[in-house]
């Protein structure tokens, strides 16, 4: 079947199977393997991207489903070489260990953010419930989350 | 894991999808948010032939007040409940349980009526829904027709929706004036209940609902019973467990998920939350 989507801005017309999960679609059709997979059952959310500015798994979404769609991955975030304030606060505040959840983080916190702009500690854990960080690294990823409100 | 493979038609509205499911048959399957049928397809426990996308029928996204309950659309997402200023008014109840399935990005994606149609016992909306009494609205080849939630849930997975009809609306009863509590008591932030309890009480009146208590949602009809007989809370929940079938599993034995139920049913029944 034949799918319109934009992703990061660039909209691309592809021949896929339906079966194609979009997560599959954004790291092998169109080659960007920021986005990982991790579990694989929409339980870990490392493959979190956006679809219409709100973040979802897509790892447990069709690439058919986000047809016509504005799609958004990690590498969609920095603009000219400058990081997303998002990125940059994961780096100022050491939010990351082994790094394989944080494509994922960061992507969800950017949701979570848009939904609540000012959400205390305990609403950035809550809301993050989604997203399972294996080095445990969670202190820190929440502080991102924090001053990144902050410095907004 | 990627699914078998199978047909991907997509319906613009109600009357479209049910062509579709007539014209293809058992083998075709609905598809909302996707949440419970994708994850079964991928690891192959599930392996329709043709997938009918009802997600993009907007007509059946919608939340109003229909005077004596709120009409919301099958459609309608797990994050639009959540935060409808008409659930949080009139059903607040709704909004917290929805408030609690899965995780933000599940909820962006996960629809009303594609959790009551998959009719998961384990699943917190189709039990609360119980609790409060919704009525569900099926569209089929026929037209339309009225199911009570009580009469909705045959089995494991298993509905009175027949396979060409499709579920379109839930209406739920207003609870206003009632106290209410939602309680999920698992081990993980996002995962499913091993034991959920859905209740509202409006002085002797109450709805008090069990997830994965059974192979259905349970109506725990002896709390209510207890209550209007004017039982205490506390003895009223000692019989949480009377119209349950608990399974034994690696989370919890049967006789535990009974202790479970009868302090939860307390909790949720003597929360002041209204």
């Amino acid at each position: 079947m034949k799918v319109t989507i934009t992703v990061n801005g660039t909209t691309h017309e592809s021949e896929i199977e339906p079966r194609t999960l979009l997560v599959q679609y954004v790291r092998e059709t169109l080659g960007l393997t920021g986005t990982n997979i991790g579990c694989d059952t929409s339980s870990c959310g490392a493959c979190s991207l956006h679809v219409d500015g709100e973040s979802v798994k897509s790892c447990t979404m069709l690439a058919a489903q986000a047809d016509g769609c504005q799609v958004t991955t990690i590498e969609g975030l920095a603009k000219d070489g400058v990081m997303h304030p998002m990125q940059q606060a994961f780096m100022d505040n050491h939010g990351l260990q082994c790094g394989f959840c944080t494509p994922g983080m960061v992507m969800a916190s950017i949701s979570l953010l848009k939904e609540n702009p000012n959400p205390t500690e305990e609403e950035v854990r809550i809301g993050l419930e989604g997203n399972l960080c294996r080095c445990t690294g969670y202190h820190n990823i929440v502080q991102s989350v924090l001053a990144a409100a902050q410095a907004k | 894991m990627i699914p078998a493979p199978f047909d991907y038609k997509r319906a613009s509205s109600a009357a479209e999808a049910i062509a579709l499911v007539s014209e293809y048959g058992e083998d075709a399957k609905f598809l909302a948010g996707g949440h419970s049928l994708l994850p079964l397809m991928k690891l192959r426990l599930a392996q329709p032939a043709v997938l009918i996308d009802i997600a993009r029928i907007t007509d059946l996204s919608y939340i109003t007040d229909a005077g004596a309950y709120i009409a919301i659309g099958a459609m309608t997402r797990h994050m639009d409940v959540e935060k409808s200023p008409i659930v949080l008014q009139h059903a607040p109840l709704l909004a917290n349980a929805a408030s609690h399935v899965g995780d933000p990005q599940v909820r962006h994606r996960g629809t009303i009526g594609g959790s009551i149609a998959h009719s998961d016992s384990a699943s917190d909306l189709p039990a609360t829904a119980l609790a409060l009494g919704a009525t569900y609205i099926a569209q089929g080849p026929n037209g339309t027709r009225e199911i009570a939630s009580v009469d909705f849930h045959k089995g494991f997975l298993e509905s009175e929706l027949s396979p060409d009809e499709m579920l379109t609306e839930i209406r739920i009863p207003k609870m206003n004036g009632a106290t209410w509590g939602f309680q999920k008591f698992n081990r993980r932030a996002q995962d499913w209940a091993i034991v959920g309890v859905a209740a509202w009480k409006r002085g002797t009146e109450s709805g008090v609902a069990l997830v994965n208590m059974g192979s259905v949602p349970i109506l725990a009809t002896s709390v209510s019973q207890a209550i209007a007989s004017g039982a205490s809370i506390a003895e009223a929940a000692q019989l949480a467990a009377a119209e349950a079938e608990p399974q034994s599993d690696s989370n919890a034995s049967a006789e535990y998920r009974e202790h479970l139920a009868r302090v939860l049913v307390r909790r949720a029944l003597e929360s002041v939350q209204n």
